[in-house]
């Protein structure tokens, strides 16, 4: 460890891991810590021992469930959207070649009681209960408004403004019940809340535009899914920070951010050693979140906290035609909340536990001090549960940008569905970091394939 | 038409016992004496074409410097079909090293990974701590195959890898290979790359 780095990251989450790889492959010196003994931080995959130990250290896991190294269980409940920002970096990279995905079977939507299908063809479309038929008929005109808007030709803009006009005024315009504007507005464009509605247009009319086009892609819904488990995003993000000369070290606990006088960071201390580098990259629970001990001066400050319950299902969930994986989303407006209750679900297909066995998540913001209440009607719709593992977590975001004490640190994993908020984290920490906007380019692929 | 076979094989090994070089060897029949650590091959193939005509072509992962400080990832053992795992026949504490690596192994990967134990650097006998009988003796106890090999000189580098590809299982279709899914035209789930041109979707029909 006397060696000087360029730059030390500390924690191996996805955020960190692709930030190590780009840097990497830019040429930089790149020291790489985890206190764990596992890769993936927040964002990691356990096996059944590395769960238990996780959520319960007094117990062991039930024979039952079968080998250990069958499992790899998500600690974050996403799905990689398929034509959004995570796939470009995966594809740009080339890291691609030492992972392999398979889609999310369906995307389903709770409502009146019921989970129904988001339609992913036309038979689908005419088939579902979502909609009666004039309300079919009015969303398709909404659609096909959005599919053909160009910013360029105003006659495809039927006086809408996209960065003025807001959602709602669209929505009356088309003359949207309020359930379709609930199935667009959360099923489709993800939001988590009902703010959207009276900002410009324009973030909702892109975020529907990824859904559908992300749909379209590979057929069944818009997410594909790694085998083995989300934690193989961050393992295949540092072998390339690997293979470009980035130094791994695992189970190494982190004691000090040590600075100077001014207060610039000057290098990372573990027990008596101290590495120096020019520069910090890390996440939250390095820098004085929730862990007094570690890092010193706290650098985060706490902006929301996430419920995430861990079911493991010996079947799979009741109304989905026996499905391999889905997405269910819970609209806030249906169980009277502020924020929607997400379930996502994997399973054996997805080579992330033994056969027969189902692992779904149920997940919200926090709303009350009775964070397991709130998402009592997620856990409702799954049947039977073998087991469950419930964590609240603090969301944090830094304190300071970096730039003035070269200490960076991202933010934790929000409560969304999909990757594509930690990728504008990582566009943003690049860009602090190295005072350059990321630019993806194809990496020389060296070897065959 | 020939039979063709796709695995993975994964090196393991202290560092600086020579796992790269002998890859190098094998892949490209090169050899560089003051050849620094391992920088920016994700991983080489080269094939091997056994006396029945069937091909075999190795997809081999080397550690990148990730089997120092305790942090190769599981992904790196994920649906390795063999594995070669190199000692230092001049340094007796890497054969040490390579004994925990297979135990490693045994842990980690598939039950039915084929292992080679491989004592490296054979040129430079007459500074050897490792005899020969040791090492041979171990490879029996565990089942595991043996031999020596030099990257320097080559002797011995191609024999190991046909050694290999001789006991691996040539029997199942070259899609059920586990290994073979990763890089080859095998691979069973989504292509990312192949659909990466057609984003945007402005024209999808709307299906809603």
């Amino acid at each position: 460890m006397d060696e000087e780095y360029d730059v030390v990251v500390l924690g191996t989450g996805l955020t960190e891991c692709i930030l190590s790889g780009l840097l990497s492959v830019d040429g930089k010196k790149v020291l790489h810590m985890d206190r764990n003994d596992y890769y993936g931080g927040d964002s990691a995959s356990l096996n059944l021992t590395q769960l238990y130990r996780k959520f319960r250290p007094d117990g062991s896991p039930p024979s039952e469930l079968g080998r250990d190294r069958d499992y790899a269980i998500d600690l974050i409940p996403k799905f990689i959207i398929a034509s959004g920002e995570l796939t470009k970096i995966l594809v740009h990279t080339d890291v691609t070649r030492y992972l392999e995905f398979k889609q999310i079977a369906g995307s389903y939507v709770y409502r009146d009681g019921r989970i129904s299908k988001v339609p992913s063809t036309e038979i689908e479309a005419v088939r579902s209960p979502l909609m009666g038929l004039f309300e079919k008929r009015r969303a398709k005109k909404f659609f096909e408004f959005l599919q053909s808007w160009k910013d360029e030709d105003p006659a495809t803009h039927q006086g809408i403004n996209l960065d003025t006009d807001s959602m709602k005024t669209i929505y009356e315009k088309f003359g949207l019940e309020p359930g379709t504007q609930d199935f667009i507005g959360h099923a489709m464009a993800l939001y988590l809340d009902d703010d959207y509605k009276t900002k410009p247009a324009r973030e909702a009319y892109e975020r529907i535009i990824l859904y559908t086009s992300s749909m379209a892609r590979y057929g069944k819904s818009p997410y594909i899914y790694p085998l083995y488990g989300l934690g193989e995003l961050p393992q295949a993000f540092a072998r390339l920070s690997a293979i470009y000369g980035g130094t791994y070290m695992l189970d190494k606990h982190i004691d000090e951010i040590v600075t100077d006088a001014d207060g610039k960071f000057v290098g990372v201390r573990s027990g008596t050693e101290t590495v120096k580098a020019k520069q910090v990259i890390g996440d939250p629970s390095y820098f004085g979140a929730g862990h007094d001990t570690e890092g010193g001066k706290v650098r985060v400050v706490e902006e929301g906290k996430v419920i995430r319950a861990i079911c493991i299902l010996k079947h799979p969930i009741p109304g989905t035609d026996d499905a391999d994986s889905c997405q269910i989303i819970i609209p806030q407006n249906q169980v009277n909340r502020r924020n929607d209750i997400y379930v996502a679900m994997v399973s054996s297909t997805h080579n992330v536990c033994a056969k027969d066995v189902y692992v779904a998540i149920v997940s919200t913001i926090v709303e009350t001090k009775n964070p397991e209440q709130e998402i009592a009607p997620g856990l409702a719709l799954l049947g039977p549960i073998y087991d469950k593992f419930v964590s609240v977590t603090s969301l944090y975001t830094p304190t300071s940008t970096g730039e003035s004490d070269n200490v960076f640190v991202t933010r934790s994993y929000d409560a969304t569905s999909h990757f594509e908020t930690v990728v504008e984290d990582v566009h943003a920490v690049y860009k602090r970091a190295t005072g350059k906007d990321l630019v993806l380019k194809k990496r020389e692929a060296e070897g065959e394939s | 038409m020939s039979k063709q076979f796709q695995f993975k094989l994964v090196l393991l090994g202290e560092s600086a016992v020579g796992k790269s070089s002998l890859v190098l060897r094998f892949v490209k029949d090169q050899f560089d004496d003051y050849r620094e650590s391992t920088i920016g091959a994700a991983f080489l193939t080269q094939t091997v074409t056994l006396d029945d005509g069937t091909s075999v072509k190795f997809e081999i992962w080397d550690t990148a410097g990730q089997e120092r400080y305790k942090s190769l990832a599981p992904m790196y053992y994920r649906n390795a079909n063999c594995a070669v795992v190199v000692y230092d026949i001049t340094q007796t504490a890497s054969l040490e090293k390579a004994k925990s690596w297979i135990r490693e192994l045994q842990r980690q990967a598939d039950p039915s990974i084929v292992i080679a134990l491989c004592g490296n650097k054979a040129d430079l006998a007459a500074r050897r701590q490792v005899t020969q009988e040791e090492a041979q003796k171990y490879a029996e106890e565990e089942g595991l195959m043996w031999g020596e090999t030099s990257a320097k000189t080559g002797e011995g580098v191609a024999d190991i890898f046909t050694a290999i590809a001789k006991k691996l299982p040539l029997t199942a279709p070259p899609s059920a290979r586990a290994g073979g899914a990763r890089a080859g035209p095998a691979k069973t789930g989504v292509d990312l790359n192949k659909q990466a041109n057609t984003q945007g979707g402005q024209n999808e029909p709307c299906n809603c």
